[in-house]
């Protein structure tokens, strides 16, 4: 995920800050230069940067963190709260208009992802059970309006398109009569990605605008943007007063440094972030969120949501019975294991557990195959088998290998574990019998 | 010099490019004293050549000056100038191939602008007499292939394609197939933005690699990265990554007819000594140009 550069190199700057009883101007000052490098190395704007240390530093050189307790700590919390000052605060959705539709306009330079956005937006609002309508206005890139018809055919979302020979402001036009004649309630333009200072093209944004008076005109930035994200921010603002930004491809190990610029220079929120190359990688931009994230005190937050968003509630909560009850077998630990693979890659969730520093987890290699295998290896038993592994004698072993393709080592651990797992299962369901008791959990797979 | 002035011209559409910039701090102190350092710092990290290698070049500069006994900002302006060249190497850079037939390999993450360089790359070696073939190993994108037969269509060259979806390495081998029947000079092979830190996508590509090692082993072989200069110190890890998977020979830089400086150009080429081959400064065909390091530093400090 994004941010985990930054977030390893502030742990390493507040490990040093974290063993004093007491501070001293200059560990401040130290620290602060640290500080100021990792956000330089995360793309945040020199200048915005600057203002961020001078900040910090007048709070933590002041009273408040010499006479604390732990003055590490109050610094990091400072860090933290400037952080999420500096990136909005609170998360903003979208303005909906009062009478339908609501009209949402992307812009942005070449290759920062609006196309996709715009499908991507128009699946998060018919999932919310909204009828979205796709207008490709960009009639300069070869195949985009293609691309879009594409994408939209994909998750099933009609696009409004009328070639590239026609003006962008009347297809933008014609788009939303054509919303209010099929009865479509959200309306997402796609317009030709431009530079910033092309006069000309940006004039032909102004104009879209003025001709339609969109509730919504979004900024999309790549998260990988440099120093310049600030110039590029500040242009289309000026000129077309947006009302918020989107960051794209923040799945790459960029940290991201774009995001607090932007917000900085322009006042807009950062209302969405694409997360992946799946239609359905969208998320709400959490400023909050992702401060912790920064400062190494994980994504918990995101972790339930995503939890709650695949897990099927009823399958867990027989599953919880059954854990308590004691009669967990294969098959419900085959279960169990495609519910968290729902979730995501485990390296991805792993990285949203507290006091896990997702550069370490670029060591561990986590073999998602693996995974894949047992589960091979599971479906090659019969249901007899799967109730009751203790009937799994050599012979059935060696089926169980040729049926999954898989060794009888490999049988003989899957069944080892999940022994393991389900002794940890006693032990839990023990607890929640008895109360919680001292004692660690072990998670089965990770050592 | 029409590529130095058309670079300029690229550079300066802003008024507040880092040319200027450089140029005012040389002007704004005449003397070299702390505060000249602060703001050249301060500029040069503006343009993203980064906070490492920007304390690399100062520290540098400082020394010259003491060993050199510089006095004058317009001294230190040269000496800034010969440092950062250094650290560029010198020669005009291009994608002529060494021997025929070549085989170009493209790659770089999502939506640099690899679709539309190849564009531009098939005219510019068409216009120095080659043949040129185009190989559309992007099935991942939607559109991905319309868009590199609409720039196949523009240049006059053939575009060797199947369907979306389908397997990009079984495109290439058939783009090979159809290079070597027909005597084609240079195959440029599109493929999939990808995200660096994707390992699947960046499996495809090795195994993209071995087709070509395979089926073109006399080939003269090329991996270029194509690079957005708006991109920041993401930059250097993108590359690293690719370098890894994919021996890259040369980037190509583009969108430098932004306000963006390219200055991470400076420090990939401190850090990962990979050559930029061709850069990208306007939107037109032809606005695909041949590399002078020499005049881009230049053109940045002058």
């Amino acid at each position: 995920m994004a941010f985990e550069n930054l977030t390893s190199k502030f742990l390493e700057t507040f490990k040093k800050l974290k063993g004093k009883g007491k501070l001293t101007e200059k560990d401040i000052k130290d620290s602060m230069r640290e500080v100021k490098l990792a956000l330089l190395e995360a793309d945040v704007n020199y200048k915005v940067v600057k203002d961020f240390i001078n900040s910090v530093s007048e709070r933590a050189v002041g009273q408040e963190v010499m006479e604390s307790l732990t003055p590490g700590q109050e610094v990091i919390k400072i860090v933290n709260e400037e952080l999420i000052k500096l990136m909005g605060g609170s998360e903003s959705k979208l303005n909906i208009s009062s009478t339908p539709p609501t009209v949402i306009m992307l812009v942005g330079l070449q290759g920062a992802g609006k196309t996709t956005m715009a499908s991507k937006i128009a699946l998060y609002l018919k999932k919310k059970n909204k009828s979205p309508l796709l207008v490709a206005c960009d009639v300069y890139r070869p195949a985009a309006i293609k691309q879009l018809q594409v994408l939209g055919s994909q998750i099933d979302i009609p696009v409004f398109s009328m070639g590239n020979k026609i003006n962008p402001v009347d297809i933008a036009k014609a788009g939303i009569e054509n919303a209010a004649k099929k009865g479509n309630d959200y309306i997402i333009i796609d317009t030709a990605g431009r530079l910033h200072i092309d006069e000309e093209l940006m004039n032909e944004l102004k104009n879209i605008k003025e001709s339609i008076n969109p509730n919504e005109i979004l900024l999309v930035v790549d998260s990988m943007t440099g120093q310049d994200a600030v110039n590029v921010a500040e242009k289309f603002n000026e000129l077309l007063d947006i009302t918020g930004v989107i960051l794209t491809k923040l799945d790459g190990d960029t940290r991201g440094g774009a995001a607090i610029s932007v917000k900085a220079v322009t006042g807009k929120p950062i209302k969405f972030v694409g997360t992946g190359e799946k239609l359905s990688d969208i998320e709400i931009f959490h400023p909050d969120r992702m401060a912790s994230r920064i400062l190494g005190m994980g994504d918990v937050l995101s972790l339930i949501e995503k939890a709650q968003e695949t897990v099927d509630e009823k399958q867990a909560l027989e599953m919880q019975k059954k854990i308590i009850s004691q009669q967990f077998t294969l098959d419900d630990f085959l279960n169990q294991m495609q519910q968290v693979k729902k979730m995501g890659p485990i390296k991805d969730i792993l990285k949203m557990v507290p006091g896990v520093d997702s550069n370490k987890l670029d060591d561990v290699e986590i073999d998602e195959s693996e995974v894949a295998h047992t589960e091979a290896i599971i479906q090659s038993m019969t249901l007899g088998e799967r109730k009751n592994p203790s009937i799994i004698n050599s012979s059935r072993k060696k089926r169980i290998a040729k049926g999954s393709g898989s060794s009888i080592q490999d049988v003989n651990k899957l069944l080892s574990s999940f022994e393991q797992a389900r002794k940890m299962m006693k032990q839990f369901g023990d607890m929640q019998q008895k109360g919680f008791k001292k004692g660690k959990m072990k998670i089965p797979f990770f050592k | 010099m029409e590529w130095f002035d058309k670079l300029k011209k690229g550079l300066s559409k802003t008024k507040d490019d880092i040319s200027g910039k450089i140029e005012q701090v040389f002007t704004f102190n005449k003397e070299i004293n702390d505060e000249l350092f602060d703001e050249l710092e301060e500029v040069m990290i503006l343009s993203d050549i980064g906070a490492i290698t920007t304390e690399t070049i100062i520290d540098r500069l400082k020394e010259k000056i003491k060993a050199e006994k510089l006095t004058s900002s317009e001294e230190a302006k040269k000496a800034l100038q010969d440092i950062i060249v250094e650290m560029m190497g010198k020669g005009t850079q291009n994608i002529k191939p060494e021997k025929l037939p070549a085989v170009y390999l493209v790659v770089g993450v999502n939506g640099v602008g690899k679709t539309t360089s190849i564009g531009k790359m098939a005219y510019y070696l068409k216009n120095n007499g080659y043949s040129v073939m185009l190989a559309a190993g992007d099935t991942f994108r939607a559109a991905a292939i319309d868009q590199l037969e609409v720039w196949g269509n523009r240049c006059h060259v053939d575009v060797v394609k199947h369907t979306e979806g389908s397997d990009p390495a079984a495109v290439i081998y058939d783009a090979i197939q159809s290079a070597k029947a027909k005597n084609i000079d240079v195959l440029i092979c599109d493929t999939a933005g990808r995200l660096h830190n994707k390992k699947n996508l960046m499996e495809e590509l090795k195994k993209i690699n071995k087709v070509i090692e395979r089926e073109y082993s006399d080939a003269y072989k090329q991996t270029l990265l194509v690079m957005d200069a708006t991109t920041g110190q993401n930059a250097l890890s993108q590359a690293k990554e690719f370098i890894e998977v994919s021996d890259v020979n040369g980037l190509i830089l583009t969108k430098l007819d932004g306000t963006a400086k390219g200055g991470v150009v400076v420090a990939i080429a401190n850090e990962l000594n990979v050559p930029v081959k061709m850069i990208g400064i306007g939107e037109g065909i032809d606005d695909l140009q041949e590399f002078n390091p020499e005049a881009f530093v230049k053109a940045i400090i002058n």
